[in-house]
This record gives C-alpha cells, structure tokens and sequence, in this order.
C-alpha cells in the first residue's frame, strides 16, 4: 500500500499544475532542495543551508521561533475573537462575558489568547537574553538586534492595547495610567494623549482606536519587522556560531573577512 | 584653432548649464516632495483630532447646600469630584489624582483621601499627605446658581484655599 500512495504523489509532483506551483523540480539533489527554499515566497526569507547543529535544541532553545509560534497562535485566535466581539461602550463588556460563558469554546479561544500573550513577552525577553549572552547581536548583527528592539516594543504595545478590551474596571483604570504616563512627555505630551484616546478621557472614541490599534495596524507592523528579522539572518550569515565552539564554519570566517575588506 | 575654441566654450557653457538645471529639477522635486510630506503629516493630524467630543460638560450641578453638612467630605463618583464642607466654607476638590489619573477615595476612618492605584494620601483640603503623587489635589471653582445650588466647573482650577462663604 505504501507504494501506491508514493505513486500517487509521483503522479501529482508531475501534473502541470503543481509544476506551475512548485517550479524547483522533482529531485534530492543539492541544487533542488537549495531551489525548494529559494523559490519558495515564504522560504526564501530563511536561508538555504543551515549547519546541522544548529538545528538542534541546545544552539537556540527554539526561543525566536517559539515566539513566532505564540504570535501566529495569537493571529489565528485574535481573528476568532472579532467575530464575537464588538468594539462599543456597551457591547464590550458584555461580548466578552458572552465568549467565556455562552459561545462554544469562546472561553478556550480566549484563554488561549490572554495566555499566549502572556508567554509572547515572556519568549520575546528569553529570546533577547540568549542572544544576549551568547553575543549574537555583534557585528554584522547590529541591525537586526535594533529590529528585535522595535518587534519588542510592537509586542508590549500589542499587550498594552489589548489590555483595554475587556472594557472592565482593570482595563479602564490600567489605560488611565497608562495615557497618563505619555502626558509625561515634556511639551506634547498632552498632545499625544489626546491623539492616542481621541478625546481626554477613556472612553468610547479611546476603545475604538485602540481596537483599530490592536487588530489591524500593530500586527500589520510587527509582520513587516518579523519579514526583516527573518532575512536579515540569512543576511548577516545564518545563526550566530561562536569560533571556539566545533563546526564553526568557514562561511562565518568568510564574511567577517569580507566585512573587514569592505570596512 | 580659433573655431576649435568656440566650440569647447559652448559646451562648457552648455555642460554648465545643463548641470543647473538637473539641480533646479532636483530641488524642486525634493522640495515639492517635502511639502506634501508636511502636507500630509498636517492631514493625519487634523483627522485623527477629533473636532467634536461626546464628552460630559466640564460644569456639574452638585445640588443643594443642605446636602452637604458641616465637617462632610462627599465624593461624586459620576463627576470625580469631592465636595467639602468645613467651618470655613464650601469648596471642591478634583478626586483624580495627580499622580497618574486614577480616582481617589474619602477615608472617613483615617481622616483622609487615599488613592488605591499607588498608594498617595490627602488631606480632606487635597494637601499632599503621602505617596508619589507630585501634587496636591487642585480645588475647582465652585459657585453658587441664582437657584441656590452649588455649581462646579472642573475645567477650573482656582488657588487653595479659597473658600465659598455662604
């Protein structure tokens, strides 16, 4: 039977369609499973080689990915939720209560949201102190280390903005703080409070905006931030690999070398 | 060799001004580019102002005299205003505290204004007892209508201590 289902896939690899789709080719060669990546609009951001060690739990925890992890769960539920809820003074409130009491598996989405938050910040700080403390964010690495910044700070203000929601007594009043503390700014901090909760009080324009914030133009942010990330550690030469540590490869010591021609 | 002249002098005048233009061009494009930058940061800022708010009015009517005895700290939660009435006089305080915006709370045990968010402490004359607060609470011009009631406009600061006599 097994050699049945091989046929069939042998047969689809090589329908027309799939070869319009897949056009790296039918093959194990070098070349092929190199194309297989390259080719690919999602793959080609990653790089074509990767040494085997690195692939393995000890060289990285799989903490940036994990993270990458909790954000698409976070995508995936986030999506869930709109559909029951409705961003509005009197709707909020209730919406939510209606998701964890009388919505099928309302209560699992949101707790899979709030949870998956949660451990998205935690992961994200994990992930910088690893590469932290093996210092993977020195040169030529400078540039995506400043990207993880941002994406840190686009995923504490994707928490901030979805702490509002709820529309309960914790929310209203951690907001308050919360736009109180951007008044500090010297000269337009007013300003920007103003702008932030389109009014100078929470209410229901400051719910709007920072559901607008929340579902639409944080993530879309945090994509293109993640797509640099991504690309730039193919750029930079792949994950971060110590000399003293065995398997360091040429490659690395190629492009420091290159790195100190071009300087 | 006198014709061989002219000629590179008008293509250096031409090179001259060719390479004039090409910088007017440049500058003009950078500079019309600039003002529809600034006209469109203008934009934005405009639009994401709103020019009219469903806000409650800044003016409460806190009712009749009577309803605040001598020695009383009332707090109008809908309003976040304290009204306190001491041998003195009448005044009102701003329940929100300077700190970062949360609502304060009257203590009427422990004599004095607490906030729950960080801990700051007032005196029943918004004077700062304890806590980060940077500031006392600030008294809110406070008046009395042609119909007796006590008036509060909470867009109004006014200096401590000044109380309304009646």
């Amino acid at each position: 039977m097994p050699g049945t289902i091989e046929t069939y896939f042998d047969k689809l690899e090589r329908t027309r369609v799939w070869r319009s789709i897949f056009r790296s080719g039918k093959g194990t060669s070098t070349l092929h499973n190199a194309l297989a990546i390259q080719q690919n609009v999602f793959l080609h951001l990653f790089p074509t080689k990767v040494r085997k060690r690195m692939l393995g739990l000890g060289a990285t925890w799989y903490l940036g990915t994990l993270t990458l992890g909790t954000f698409i769960v976070l995508v995936v539920t986030g999506i869930l939720l709109m559909l029951y809820y409705h961003p509005s003074v009197p709707r909020a409130y209730s919406d939510v209560k209606d998701l964890q009491f009388a919505v099928s598996s309302g209560l699992f989405l949101r707790n899979l949201h709030r949870w998956s938050a949660h451990a998205m910040v935690f992961l994200a700080f994990a992930h910088m102190f690893r590469v932290f403390y093996r210092g993977a964010y020195r040169a030529p690495r400078e540039f995506n280390w400043v990207v993880g910044v941002f994406l840190l700070l686009v995923t504490l203000l994707l928490s901030y903005t979805g702490y509002l929601l709820p529309w309960d007594q914790l929310a209203y009043w951690a907001i308050t703080v919360g736009t109180n503390i951007s008044s500090a700014v010297p000269l337009i901090g007013d300003k920007i409070r103003f702008l932030l909760l389109g009014g100078h009080l929470v209410n229901a324009n400051a719910l709007l905006r920072f559901y607008v914030l929340h579902c639409v133009i944080l993530p879309l942010t945090a994509v293109v931030f993640l797509a640099v990330h991504f690309w730039r550690i193919r750029k930079d030469g792949g994950l971060y690999v110590r000399e003293s540590e065995p398997g360091a490869a040429s490659h690395e010591q190629q492009s420091s070398n290159e790195e100190q021609k071009t300087r | 060799m006198p014709t061989m002249t002219t000629t590179t002098e008008t293509h250096l005048v031409r090179e001259g001004s060719e390479l004039d233009r090409r910088e007017f061009f440049t500058k003009l494009g950078l500079g019309s580019l600039g003002v529809a930058t600034a006209g469109t940061l203008a934009f934005y800022y405009q639009y994401l102002s709103p020019n009219v708010l469903f806000e409650p009015s800044p003016i409460v009517n806190a009712g009749a005299l009577d309803r605040y005895p001598l020695g009383s700290v009332t707090l109008d939660v809908n309003s976040a205003i304290y009204l306190v009435h001491l041998a003195e006089g009448y005044f009102s305080l701003s329940a929100i505290c300077t700190h970062l915006g949360c609502m304060t709370a009257w203590k009427p045990e422990l004599n004095m204004i607490a906030c729950p968010c960080h801990g700051s402490r007032f005196s029943e004359e918004g004077q700062k007892l304890a806590g980060p607060a940077p500031r006392p609470l600030p008294w809110l011009k406070t008046w009395m209508s042609d119909d007796g009631e006590l008036m509060v406009d909470r867009s109004v600061t006014i200096p401590q201590f000044q109380f309304l006599r009646v």
